[in-house]
């Protein structure tokens, strides 16, 4: 991008955005920084500008660097859920290909100020990460490089492992209040005039509850990190706070996990749009076309989050401008509601709740989705039955793709020992990843830790001592 | 007001260095997991059967991530065809054999698991390997021997005149010599006399020609399976590439003997097999006579080296360690190593356990990663030794 590319561009999102405020997208104020490949593979690869250092960060970026120089796979850009919104721009790409990405990320900005999911994260992450990577650095410095980094090494490994409906939170609030009522109630008994309460009964001395341990109340918990943050009895404080960092972090990506298809589809969706209203000549328009053409390129072997996502709100539109006859009559739907149906979806839904709620069967056939399977040494198409093949989608789209853990105990066979249960849903785990996984969690809970989990139909429990890891069938 | 909702920026970046730093974090710990596992990397077959010509890829199984994660193997995943997909068509071919239960070929532990979807598998060349084993062999007992033959391999520019190629001018030694002079006659403008101008000079690099044999004696007896040859095998092609790193030139013999010894090619070596009974001191008897003949011990560094199942006639051990001693006497290190994978008693050991003699080395290779230990072993200066100058 040259200086004269770079006039041009700022003139054009100038445009775009007065296009796309025309339709009712509603973003925050943007800052485009234009990068070489170097810096925004970096970025790429942590997810953000600054981050704290992890030798994983520097594979995967070495990784898409490589593809990226070998001319593999690119990316064109990275934006991220903030106030004012950042955007990453490939230095490399040409002025047609900024633009695009430019119209992309407005509608990106659109879907992180508006969605439901993301409401909860905050907007300026991208300063608390750099200051947690301070705080991480400064750890080193205290602590030595490779406590942190074996510390970050048995972390990260966990680290999906959290709650993000913020159930955990509401709990943790409702049992504050419990506590300060109780303490109320304490601290009216402890008062002279004691004796008055006796009389109506309510400060009468009350059969002690049957109690959990109380360190241990809210189990189970979906939140394995906070239950280690908080329980583990060998973790020192420092190392607690490099724990809730991760934690807090994986809570700010996660709502972007959730809304996946539907994220990308709705930017591709907008992208196109704006585009179209552009005024472009011939050969940019046909560049466009093919740097579109290529995002949306469907995969035999896996799904392609913008050419569903692009596809389903396609038909959104279509199917809510155009309701048929039934559809008027049942639903009561007024032709031409299209957008104001989108916008509505785009607040409202998840992946799994778009995709349940809008791919139909007309559009799963012409898509022409399948299901497939390892049969033998070949993957082969297994079935075809819409219903199935969407059920299958949002399966996999539980819990972001990522298995459901549930601690059960922190005190297991009265020894202080961890039991998880993985909620089995005819999804199998990796088991060899299983047992490389349950040594990072014997590290931050320092005694014996439990999964229970269903292997060729059988119940099994893993059990790792701090030596070895050995199955037991139910 | 839209003006102002928006900046585009174009920074320099140029000394942002975040993604490259993890990265060299990375390669440090891929460095650390190829010596963690040196053991069964170098006894792999891929690298061994290679003859060492070509790159060989390794994946580090230790830098995978670990995460609790769904098996991608059982279970259904969604595609998206062409439009007339039908039930039983064939997608792909084993190609996703992602997240594996880790079967596959029988390579060292746990070899033959792709990850499937991210991918991960750091590659390892061969020189990656050798730098890391080679830091930790050195040659034993090494004595200065007679320089008769000297090779001009490479020139080095080493020297600074003032004459000389054109082609071969110093430029900067020439301009300092300028400003030099220009400063001390204070004309204050630089100019550049002939008598300023340095040519680069060089000089031819001698070096004596240093050239070491291996004679590599086996047994070829029934008793010497597979698993026997090819420890065998994966230690002479450690050897011979360590050596080279140390000589100029490595010759290798092999002699493969049973009852009697004789001089086979390397094929032979180490894929045919006899049967019959085992005379280890025929085998010494030909290397003796080889190195009377072809190779005297005041010229070349000398390794002979034997591999046996220990399996030796009992009569015959007495003449072992004769011609041993007489072995020991002429070269740099005599080893002998015994392929014993079920610890039978042997008889071979017997005799040499009570055997000492400073150029003497043995080691019992039991599974197949002690390959590794047992170049350490051959190749390290011994405690107490004296190191010659």
């Amino acid at each position: 991008m040259n200086q004269a590319e770079m006039v041009e561009l700022e003139k054009s999102i100038d445009q775009m955005m007065e296009i796309a405020r025309g339709y009712g997208l509603d973003f925050y104020p943007m800052r485009y920084e234009v990068c070489p490949a170097e810096v925004l593979y970096t970025f790429g690869a942590y997810g953000m500008p600054t981050r704290y250092t992890h030798w994983s960060f520097g594979k995967s970026y070495h990784r898409m660097k490589l593809e990226y120089d070998l001319g593999l796979s690119r990316i064109y850009e990275l934006v991220i859920n903030s106030d004012p919104c950042y955007a990453f721009l490939l230095d490399g790409n040409t002025l047609m290909q900024n633009m695009t990405v430019c119209a992309h990320v407005l509608a990106h900005c659109d879907f992180f100020k508006n969605n439901s999911s993301f409401s909860r994260t905050s907007r300026d992450m991208v300063d608390r990460m750099a200051s947690n990577a301070q705080r991480l650095h400064a750890y080193e410095m205290e602590y030595g490089r490779s406590r942190v980094e074996s510390l970050l090494d048995a972390g990260m490994a966990l680290q999906e492992h959290v709650d993000a409906s913020g159930y955990v939170e509401r709990k943790q609030k409702m049992r504050g209040r419990q506590q300060e009522r109780t303490r109320h109630r304490e601290s009216r008994s402890g008062s002279p005039y004691d004796d008055l309460w006796a009389l109506d009964g309510t400060g009468a001395p009350q059969e002690p509850e049957k109690e959990v341990p109380a360190r241990f109340a809210g189990l189970p918990t979906k939140d394995i990190m906070l239950f280690l943050i908080e329980h583990s009895s060998v973790l020192e404080e420092w190392e607690r706070d490099v724990l809730s960092v991760l934690r807090e972090e994986m809570l700010y990506f996660w709502p972007q996990l959730e809304t996946k298809i539907m994220n990308e589809g709705w930017a591709t969706y907008w992208h196109l749009r704006i585009m179209r209203d552009l005024d472009l000549n011939e050969s940019d328009t046909i560049e466009f076309a093919k740097m579109h053409s290529g995002v949306v390129l469907p995969s035999r072997t896996s799904i392609n989050p913008y050419h569903l996502g692009l596809a389903m709100w396609e038909n959104i539109e279509k199917r809510w401008n155009e309701p048929t006859e039934e559809e008027r009559k049942r639903f009561g739907r007024e032709p031409g509601k299209g957008r104001e149906k989108m916008f509505e979806v785009r607040e409202m839904e998840n992946d799994i709740s778009f995709l349940r709620n809008y791919l139909t069967k007309d559009l799963a056939q012409e898509l022409d989705l399948f299901l497939f399977q390892k049969v033998g040494n070949d993957w082969r198409v297994v079935d075809k039955e819409w219903e199935h093949v969407r059920d299958q989608l949002c399966a996999s789209r539980v819990n972001g793709g990522i298995p459901v853990l549930y601690v059960e105990d922190g005190d297991h066979n009265r020894n202080g020992e961890l039991y998880i249960r993985h909620a089995y849903e005819g999804m199998e785990l990796d088991v060899k990843h299983l047992e490389k996984t349950l040594p990072y969690l014997y590290q931050l809970w320092g005694r014996n830790c439990h999964l229970q989990t269903v292997v060729e139909g059988r119940e099994v429990v893993f059990t790792h001592d701090g030596k070895k890891t050995q199955r037991k069938f139910l | 007001m839209s003006g102002t909702q928006f900046t585009l920026q174009k920074d320099d970046w140029s000394l942002h260095r975040k993604g490259q730093q993890d990265q060299q974090r990375h390669n440090e710990k891929v460095k650390q997991a190829i010596k963690e596992n040196l053991g069964d990397l170098i006894s792999d077959e891929s690298i061994v059967m290679s003859d060492g010509r070509q790159i060989v890829k390794i994946p580090i199984r230790s830098l995978e991530e670990y995460r609790i994660r769904y098996n991608f193997n059982k279970g259904k995943h969604a595609g998206t065809g062409d439009g007339d997909t039908q039930v039983g068509d064939v997608i792909a071919q084993g190609k996703p054999d992602a997240q594996g239960t880790g079967k596959g070929p029988g390579k060292g532990q746990g070899a033959g698991d792709a990850p499937g979807l991210d991918y991960s598998e750091a590659n390892v060349t061969l020189e990656d390997i050798e730098s890391i084993l080679f830091s930790e062999l050195e040659l034993p007992n090494l004595a200065p021997k007679q320089p008769d033959r000297v090779t001009v391999d490479d020139i080095d520019y080493k020297d600074v005149r003032k004459t000389g190629l054109m082609g071969n001018i110093d430029k900067k030694r020439t301009l300092i010599e300028s400003i030099r002079r220009n400063q001390l006659n204070a004309t204050g403008r630089v100019q550049i006399l002939p008598d300023d101008l340095r040519f680069k000079t060089w000089e031819d690099v001698r070096k004596p020609d240093s050239c070491a044999v291996v004679l590599a004696m086996m047994d070829t007896s029934g008793s010497m399976g597979l698993f026997e040859k090819y420890c065998a095998r994966t230690f002479f092609f450690w050897m011979t590439r360590f050596l080279r790193t140390k000589y100029e030139t490595v010759q290798i013999r092999y002699i493969a003997h049973h009852t009697e010894a004789k001089e086979v090619t390397e094929e032979y070596f180490f894929t045919k097999g006899e049967s019959g009974g085992t005379i280890c001191s025929s085998a010494y008897d030909l290397a003796l006579r080889l190195i009377e003949r072809e190779y005297p011990s005041s010229q070349y560094n000398l390794y002979p080296i034997h591999f046996s199942d220990g399996d030796n006639l009992t009569s015959d051990n007495e003449k072992c360690v004769k011609y041993v001693t007489q072995l020991c006497e002429l070269s740099q290190m005599f080893g002998y190593a015994e392929v014993n994978q079920y610890n039978r008693s042997s008889t071979l050991m017997n005799a040499y356990s009570k055997y000492h003699h400073p150029n003497f080395r043995n080691f019992v290779i039991r599974e197949k990663s002690a390959v590794y230990s047992a170049l350490r072993h051959f190749f390290s200066q011994r405690a107490g030794e004296v190191k010659p100058a």
